[in-house]
Parts: structure tokens; sequence; C-alpha cells
């Protein structure tokens, strides 16, 4: 499994070749046609931030030719905030004590029909980590419930056993996204002090499970603002280059989701700035011509209209981060979300920029039985 | 008249179009227009059947166009079969374009479950255009099966790198007798008059076209190419030499 040969000095060695590259190996690098994770050291070192206008243009135009002139758009949908971990950036976390909600069957088809109303083909169900209120049970049933009225299904919930990935992809589901939130392990157990969740290992190994387990799509990240970002950024590369080898079938995505935030107070140590996000991405498009990029509605309006032609091919729209969120349900938000516009001026602002908005991408109809 | 025919129907364009990438659906309109494409490919997952409004279905209508259906998405034969069967109810025609592309950073076809899902689908009454790498041996094996085209690739999808795989595609085109389609990587009407001009059937076409500054404008130049090749081939091309030969043969002293 990926824990097994996660090689932790080594990701701190290329940070350390990343800082140190000169800047006449950064040009030559940028003058490149095409790129591999092997130029991510020079295209995500400090030297190549003045030549980012450069690599803009490449990433538009790569990310043109691959993807075409579309944006993919699909809406989280949250099925509870119930969480037995103790996370101490995360909303969600055990000692806060809000009442707590898991929606029942009933909600779930009304939340799903609501937002099949506005016109979503694509949802993504999300859940704190509670296996007692929210089990691989629970969520065959909610996926059951939903598959009706989406043609894509992703989940977002705690680290499962391959067995249980079988039994959603059975029960529809086509995309998992499960992010590691630090690559660091050090300050992974810093940030979780109890819970399931603090066994960082678990979850490195878990996306593998669902890779087994025959997911067609594969979205993975890391929470910004933990750790060093270009700590994440190699070790994203390492996990990516290790599954897409090993789990050739999968389509992979990665998502660089920013801490924002919540309920409680949370002072981020390691901040990322815009241009960083900025760099990230180009980086990750010029590397991984073929990678889907995710961009959440964590992120302010005006820079996701200024990123959205840069490398990105998927993004949300009227994201709440709350179980019942859609209904007008009164309960705790994960985080706050930065760009609260409908589905409708998303489409707008995509189109002005010359980008067709697809609504529709799959269909699990067409899933043998 | 010089005509394409394909499952029995004839076609006067050589020109078939894809329609993933265009940047809206009026987009797509205007390049279908001026390719004067008369078969136009659509990835079966993009289609929304529950919505009467759907782009795909209302631009590319049966009295003006032959729609085909592509299992674009499809990593196994009996997920191609069933993307087919579930497309057939849509379009009311028996075209199926079979893609079988397990592995998704390249969309390279996969030789053995392509063949496979094409055994079912000639068997259920389909006419099976199969996407195909360069490889003579497939083509002559989806031909002995039933096909109704073979679609070799000139390199990956998307790539827009021309004919890399040129001494193969001559290969199938000698030796096929169902029309040879080249389906991939053909990124500028210069592509597509080679492809033509050592004998394609026809070809056929859409990052080039879709990410074109000007979509409809560089349809109507992939027109002009395509018919462009095809005339250059069948005025009968003077063969390539390695190195220049005199007009006026130079022993001709000795006759």
């Amino acid at each position: 499994m990926f824990s097994e040969q996660f090689n932790h000095p080594l990701i701190q060695k290329t940070v350390s070749q990343s800082l140190l590259v000169s800047k006449d190996a950064v040009e030559q690098c940028i003058r490149k046609s095409t790129f591999s994770s092997q130029d991510l050291p020079y295209l995500l070192s400090p030297h190549a931030e003045s030549s980012l206008e450069i690599l803009a243009k490449k990433s538009l135009a790569l990310t043109r030719q691959r993807f075409g002139n579309t944006m993919q758009l699909f809406i989280p949908m949250y099925l509870s905030n119930e969480c037995f971990n103790t996370c101490t950036y995360c909303g969600f976390s055990l000692e806060y004590k809000y009442k707590r909600k898991t929606l029942t069957k009933a909600e779930i088809k009304h939340e799903a029909s609501l937002l099949a109303k506005k016109g979503f083909k694509h949802i993504l169900l999300l859940t704190g980590e509670s296996p007692k209120h929210v089990s691989t049970p629970y969520l065959k049933e909610a996926i059951s419930i939903i598959t009706p009225y989406f043609s894509s299904i992703g989940i977002e919930v705690q680290p499962l056993e391959q067995s249980d990935y079988q039994t959603l992809i059975q029960a529809g589901a086509d995309k998992l996204t499960l992010y590691q939130e630090t690559y660091h392990k050090e300050s992974y157990l810093k940030y979780h002090t109890y819970g399931l969740k603090r066994n960082f290992n678990n979850r490195l190994d878990a996306v593998e499970k669902g890779a087994k387990a025959g997911f067609y799509n594969i979205n993975i990240g890391s929470l910004l603002g933990l750790y060093d970002w270009r700590y994440e950024a190699f070790a994203m590369a390492e996990h990516l280059d290790y599954l897409t080898k090993k789990y050739w079938k999968a389509k992979y995505s990665i998502s660089f989701p920013r801490i924002q935030e919540m309920i409680g107070t949370f002072h981020e140590p390691y901040p990322i700035s815009d241009k960083h996000l900025t760099q990230l991405i180009i980086a990750f498009r010029l590397a991984y011509p073929d990678l889907g990029i995710t961009l959440s509605t964590r992120e302010p309006k005006s820079l996701r209209d200024n990123l959205a032609p840069l490398g990105i091919t998927t993004m949300s729209a009227e994201s709440s981060t709350s179980p019942a969120g859609y209904s007008a349900g009164n309960y705790e938000e994960q985080f706050q979300t930065n760009d609260n516009r409908s589905l409708d001026s998303i489409i707008s602002m995509l189109k002005s920029k010359n980008l067709d908005p697809v609504i529709k991408d799959w269909d699990m109809s067409l899933m043998p039985n | 008249m010089d005509e394409l025919t394909i499952g029995k129907k004839p076609f006067s364009s050589r020109l078939l179009l894809g329609t993933g990438k265009f940047s809206s659906p009026k987009h797509m309109e205007d390049a279908i227009i001026k390719s004067e494409s008369e078969i136009i490919t659509v990835a079966v997952r993009r289609i929304d059947f529950n919505q009467e409004n759907d782009p795909f279905t209302q631009i590319i209508t049966p009295d003006k166009f032959t729609f085909l259906p592509n299992t674009s998405g499809a990593r196994t034969a009996s997920e191609a079969v069933r993307c087919a069967e579930i497309a057939r109810t849509l379009s009311g025609n028996d075209f199926v374009k079979l893609e079988v592309t397990p592995e998704q950073n390249h969309l390279m076809p996969d030789p053995i479950e392509t063949l496979e899902a094409a055994k079912q689908l000639v068997r259920l009454g389909f006419h099976v255009l199969p996407y195909i790498h360069a490889d003579p041996i497939l083509a002559k094996k989806l031909e002995d099966i039933g096909c109704a085209a073979v679609m070799p690739l000139g390199s990956p999808i998307g790539s827009n790198q021309g004919i890399q795989t040129e001494l193969f595609i001559k290969l199938i085109i000698e030796q096929a007798t169902v029309p040879v389609i080249i389906d991939a990587g053909l990124g500028s009407p210069s592509h597509a008059s080679k492809a033509m001009e050592c004998g394609a059937d026809a070809v056929l076409v859409n990052t080039a076209i879709a990410t074109a500054q000007n979509p409809a404008a560089m349809a109507e130049a992939f027109k002009l190419a395509t018919i462009a090749g095809r005339n250059a081939y069948l005025a009968g091309l003077a063969p390539e030499k390695e190195t220049a030969e005199a007009s006026s043969p130079l022993t001709g002293f000795l006759h």
C-alpha cells in the first residue's frame, strides 16, 4: 500500500531542491513545450513566480486542448454533521456542543429533489466522520434514494474498507473524494487529537482501497494552511504518480482547498497566498495535462472567476456545507463558503469566458447491472 | 459520384465531426453547418435524455444529419454494449461509434474489449464503427465480424499531432474492404489532407475545430482540406522519391 512507500525525507528533500533551484534552471524548464511531474520542483520554485504569466498562458492553452472549452459543474450535499473526531480546524469537530443532525430518508429525498430542480446532475455527498450514525448501510441507502435524481454521484466520507466502497459503487456511486488533510504526519497528529481519524496511514491508504474497489473517478487533495504548501504539493504528486501507475483505469482529479472560517477559532499556521495557489494550479496542470482540477466555493467569487480558465476543470456552485442546508435547515456548517452565487449566475460567468458549462457528463444508467 | 457508403447508407461528405469541447452549443452548430458534415458524433453520456431542449438532440436532427452516438466513457465491452443500446433508442438509427478506453489519460482504445463489444453489437444489428489503434490485424478481424467501418487513430485523441501511425494506417487501407476513417489526432487541415491522400475514406475531427479561435472557419478549412486530399488521391498522386530524378532518362542513349 502507499503508506509503506510514502517517503517523508524524500519529499522534504524535494521541497529543499525546489527552494534552491537556480533562476537559469527554472527559465530553461519554462521554455519546454511539455512538462512532467519531474518538472514540479522548478514550476513550484520561488523563481518560477516571476514567470507566472508565461506559465499561465501555457496552462490555459493546455487545458483547452485537453478538456476543450468546458467546465463541469457539481453541487455538494451534506448528509450529516455528526463527527467522533477532534480536528482542530473543522467546524464538525467533536468538542463543539451544538445539536448534531443526520438527515432522515425523507429529508435526503427532499434535499435531493430541490437540487435536481435547480438543474444539477452531478452531486457530491458529504458527511462528518461518525461510523455509528453514518455507516456504510446508511450511505448505501442515501445513494439509492438520490439515484433517480442525478447522473453522477460522488462521496466524501470517512475512510472505508474496499468491501464498503464496493457496496457503494454497486449502489450507484462513481466518484470518490478523500483529502489527506495534510501529508505531513507530524502535523497530522497535531491537528487530529482524538478519534479514528488520528490514524494517518489508514487515511493515506483508503483512496487506494477505493481504487481497488473500482471507483472510476478519484479526487485527492490536502487542506492547504495546515503545513507548508510545497510539501503538500510534492506529496500529492507522489500519491498521484503511485495511483496512476498502479490503478490506471481511474480518472484522477485534485483539489487545493484552503482552510476557511468555522464555528471555532483556528489560527492557520501556514497560510497560502492567492499567488501561490495560482502557481500550484498552473504547475499541476502543466505536469499532469489530463488531471481534473476542482475549485470549490471556499474561494471568493473574483478569484474563482480569474482561476476558472487557467487549469480548472470542475467547479461547485450554490454550495451549503451544513446538512439540510438547501431546505433552510438551521444546522451547523463545516466551514463558510465565499462564493454564494446561484447556478445560473455561475453559468453566465462561464459563458462570458467562452466556457461551456457542462451539467451532465456521465450516466449511471450506462453501467451494466 | 464519389460517395462514401457506411452501413449501406451513402454520404457525400467525408468529414465526420465530433461535438465535445465546444465553448457553446451555438459554436458547435455553426461549425457543423460550415463543415457540411453529414455524420455527427455525440457522447451518449453527455446527453440529457430527460431534457427536451438538450442541445445535442435539438441541433443534430435526423432530417439533416446522421446522428452517430459514441460510447465514450465505456471502459469494458459490457459498458459499451449497454451504452450503444441506450443510444439506439434515442438516435433511432443503428449506427454506433464504438469506443472502449479503460485508460483515462491518453484514451487508448482497448483492442480486446473493443473486439468483444463489436461482436455483440453486430449480433444485435448495429452498424459498428470501432475506434482502434492503427493495428492492421485488429482492423481485419473487426471487418471479418461485420463492422461497418474501422476508425484507426492518427495519434492520441486531442493531441493535434497528426498522423504518427502512417505506415500502419497505409497497411490498413491497403487491406480494407470497409471504409477506413482516420479518427484521432488530426490537428490541422493539412493532417486531414494527408489522411485522405493516403487513401483514407474519411476523417473525423473534433478538438482541432472545437478549440480553434473561430470554430466555424476552421470547420470550413477542414472541409476543403478533406475534399482536396480526396481529389488528390483520386487523381493519382505521383509517387514520392528518395532522390531527385531527371525528367529525361540518363541512359536513353543505350536504346
